[in-house]
């Protein structure tokens, strides 16, 4: 901190000071908006009717009983909403000959796991729907089930008969194919012959986001345009796929994500229940709700990680890393999710690590299997790499009799070697592992745990000590958009912010991304505050309404603040070259004369200027402004970054 | 239909109620209280958790018709006016929530603790909310924030800028 205590409020710099969060009071006193709370005139209330078995043919669904319950108003099949229901779509098939399954939100003929929806009931009360979703008859033929990964692989039991095969995809990187090293099998033979080759295997297990808000979505088709608010990360993304796939002008889709409690990756899927309760509001014209349980919410919901890692590392005698070959097979469960086959392939660039490798080699095949779907979770895909690699890491220290500290040390890129394009291809800008690991080593007392884990050993202490150390780095942000095209995903990795100067001097700020935890609204706040010389307080940002944030990738894989903090700063920049003109016309200077601080253009050698908000003013009642500029210095900006 | 009475954060409401009613469907969708949340239909989360005369009870584990003649207290009726509960502005202070989800039954919890416990040991503290998860903060801030509301010396949180307000 540089500022002092008699300094204004404006002069002190917002990054880096601490605030408490501008979200926090609404959370800490009941104020809030989560979707669940919404309650509309005549609003109806959905359940859901979900298939007990991991695969199987629906032979009859009747309907009769819960359609003639209390209070029931509609209860209908997949099959009878066939042609209007839309599709579940994936945004990233990783190669152009994936195998996809068809996916209707309410199964049609056959379910391909356990939980998947196959009857909707809408009636006046949750509790309504939910007694008489009990009452819908389901006639089942139950299909022989694929629900380990290494048996998926042999293509026996098929999860998606139709499709012939369980695979999915598979892709490749290959350094010596790509340019970025050397053959990795020629590697390995090498240190077969004449270095260390450890082999292993690691199983990623499948878990579940698990975030505290259960899902749940409220459709209101009353009005020009139909509204959605869910409890989402991605609202843009929902909009856009309700819009590509149900044949409803994207112009009259309006998507809210309020108040979010929590994501984890769990959130940034495109859901069945959001296309159901899109579909049960179009069909009936009134208001719909569903909330989750959180059984369907651990059923249904999609699932993260669920890989096998083989991998082979190939070294000298001393320990250097010669080579890494990755094969992996992960588990997509039933579905391609929305960028479901994606994760595992994020792992390709990041088994390398911190690490100088000369050859590598990573092949994912992605599978169905006869289980919930799986998707991003916290890091997806790099995560699982950084778990395989340290862990090799720790093997070939082991091995050599040697510090796993200083293994790493001999294999990890040295700080004056930066930038350095890796064997995987990405380049990283800076870096000094030498000096983070010194600090880290101090500050653990490593040198000094080490020295009573060898007493410990020596005497043969009842309690033995064990140290595990660890490196970690991560691509984030998820762009540029060109390298997100050159990877088959379907979207860009670009974000976006305006930015309206109110007459009265506070300041609104838009953004793209949405948050659900974060604390977006405090840090977006002191970006904007720093940026424009405005009191923080000054500043209100919003989000999560695609009416309101026309233009937006939302929030997953780190990419909030890289991104769409960026954007937000470029939006910032051009309301000052807006007001600038306003500025000097106000002040009867040269543009060139201005100096911008601290929210006031001052006129260079002089008292003379005028704040920014008083810019804002006369910008507003338009009354005198100079030739040619329009009323507004109001600012978008749209960020592409050029790297991870 | 049982008709019940009921107090809650100081207001009087007799109402008509389904006798299956979960307290926590009365609050939220008869009375408009959703600060009080549903988490997990189980009693497993705690979100739901509310005072029932004066005892912190998981809302979705009692029945409207139990709360008949008794005092309910909502994390909205916690603070006085514009003036926060000294375990809500404990829980600001130490950074104690991120989505906030998990905090209405998670301070409702804590105040209830509190009383029974005025200087609770860190144990004693993470023991009383064992019955409450938190998904996002990984539990620290909140076990803070309890000992902060008590009185007790805490370092290892955030300060903030004027943090003694």
């Amino acid at each position: 901190m540089t500022a002092t205590a008699d300094a204004p409020a404006t002069a002190r710099p917002e990054i880096g000071a601490s605030r408490r969060r501008k979200e926090d009071q609404r959370l800490l006193t009941g104020r809030t908006r989560w979707t669940d709370n919404i309650q509309l005139p005549g609003m109806l209330h959905v359940a859901m009717v979900r298939s007990p078995f991991a695969h199987a043919r629906i032979t009859n669904i009747d309907t009769s009983a819960a359609k003639s319950a209390p209070n029931v108003v509609s209860v209908f099949t997949g099959a009878e909403v066939a042609e209007e229901q839309g599709t579940l779509i994936t945004a990233w098939p990783v190669t152009p000959e994936q195998n996809t399954p068809n996916h209707p939100p309410i199964a049609v003929d056959r379910v391909a796991f356990a939980g998947e929806v196959v009857a909707v009931v809408v009636a006046r009360s949750a509790a309504e729907a939910r007694d008489a979703a009990e009452l819908v008859e389901v006639d089942y033929d139950e299909l022989p089930a694929v629900l380990d990964l290494k048996e998926a692989a042999k293509d026996e039991v098929l999860a998606h008969p139709d499709l012939g095969t369980n695979k999915s995809a598979f892709w490749q990187l290959d350094s010596a194919g790509q340019g970025s090293g050397g053959a990795v099998d020629e590697a390995i033979a090498e240190a077969r012959s004449n270095g260390i080759v450890i082999e292993r295997e690691y199983r990623q297990q499948r878990l579940v986001p698990a975030f505290m808000e259960p899902r749940s979505v409220v459709c209101d088709p009353t009005g020009e345009q139909i509204t959605l608010w869910t409890s989402s990360q991605v609202p843009h993304i929902v909009r856009f796929a309700l819009a590509a796939t149900t044949g409803v002008p994207e112009s009259k889709i309006r998507v809210i994500a309020p108040d979010v409690g929590g994501g984890f990756g769990g959130k940034l899927q495109t859901t069945p229940e959001e296309w159901i309760t899109f579909l049960a509001g179009r069909r009936l014209g009134r208001p719909v709700k569903y909330t989750e349980t959180r059984s369907e919410s651990l059923m249904a919901g999609h699932h993260g990680r669920d890989q096998w890692q083989k991998l082979t590392l190939a070294a000298t005698k001393e320990g250097r890393v010669t080579g890494l070959k990755v094969d992996l097979l992960a588990d997509l469960g039933s579905y391609a999710a929305i960028v479901g086959g994606g994760v595992p392939v994020l792992g390709a660039w990041m088994f390398n690590a911190i690490y100088k490798f000369d050859s590598y080699q990573f092949n994912v095949t992605n599978l169905y299997t006869n289980k919930t779907w799986v998707d991003a979770y916290r890091g997806a895909g790099r995560p699982e790499a950084t778990y395989a690699i340290e862990r090799l890491m720790d093997e070939l220290a082991a091995e050599l009799g040697k510090d796993p500290l200083e293994v790493r040390e001999m294999n990890w890129i040295k700080h004056e070697e930066f930038p350095f394009t890796t064997v995987a291809g990405m380049t990283y800008d800076s870096g000094n592992y030498e000096a983070a690991t010194a600090r880290a080593k101090e500050m653990f007392g490593y040198d000094e745990l080490k020295a009573e884990q060898q007493r410990r050993r020596e005497s043969n202490d009842g309690i033995q000590l064990g140290i595990g150390v660890s490196t970690f780095t991560e691509m984030c942000g998820l762009a540029p958009s060109r390298i997100l095209g050159q990877l088959n995903y379907a979207a860009g990795g670009w974000e976006h912010a305006d930015i309206r100067m109110l007459a009265t001097g506070k300041v609104e700020v838009i953004t793209g991304v949405s948050p659900h935890g974060q604390g977006h609204e405090t840090a977006w706040s002191q970006i904007v505050a720093d940026r424009l010389g405005v009191p923080f307080e000054d500043v209100e940002v919003l989000h999560g309404d695609t009416q309101i944030s026309h233009r937006g990738l939302d929030t997953y894989g780190s990419r909030s603040l890289v991104v769409g903090g960026e954007a937000v700063v470029r939006a910032a920049d051009k309301v000052i070259e807006k007001a600038r003109t306003v500025a000097a016309h106000m002040l009867e200077s040269s543009e060139d004369d201005l100096e911008f601080a601290n929210g006031r253009f001052g006129v260079r050698g002089t008292e003379q200027g005028v704040t920014i908000q008083e810019v804002a003013m006369a910008s507003f009642h338009a009354h005198d402004l100079p030739e040619g500029a329009e009323p507004s210095i109001d600012a978008s900006a749209t960020f592409d970054p050029d790297n991870f | 239909m049982t008709r019940i009475s009921v107090n809650v954060d100081g207001s009087s409401y007799t109402d008509e109620v389904e006798p299956r009613m979960l307290l926590v469907h009365y609050l939220r969708e008869r009375l408009g209280k959703v600060g009080t949340v549903v988490g997990c239909d189980t009693s497993n989360c705690g979100a739901c958790t509310v005072h029932l005369d004066g005892r912190s009870v998981k809302s979705c584990n009692v029945l409207a018709v139990q709360a008949d003649g008794h005092e309910v207290k909502t994390i909205e009726g916690l603070a006085d006016g514009d003036e926060l509960h000294p375990v809500q502005k404990a829980f600001r202070e130490c950074h104690a929530l991120q989505c906030g989800y998990c905090t209405p039954g998670m301070i409702m919890q804590a105040v209830d603790l509190l009383q029974e416990k005025p200087d609770p040991s860190e144990e004693e503290i993470r023991h009383g909310l064992e019955g409450n998860l938190c998904r996002c903060t990984g539990y620290h801030n909140i076990v803070r924030a309890v000992q902060m509301a008590a009185g007790q010396e805490v370092t290892d949180v955030p300060t903030f800028e004027g943090s003694a307000s």
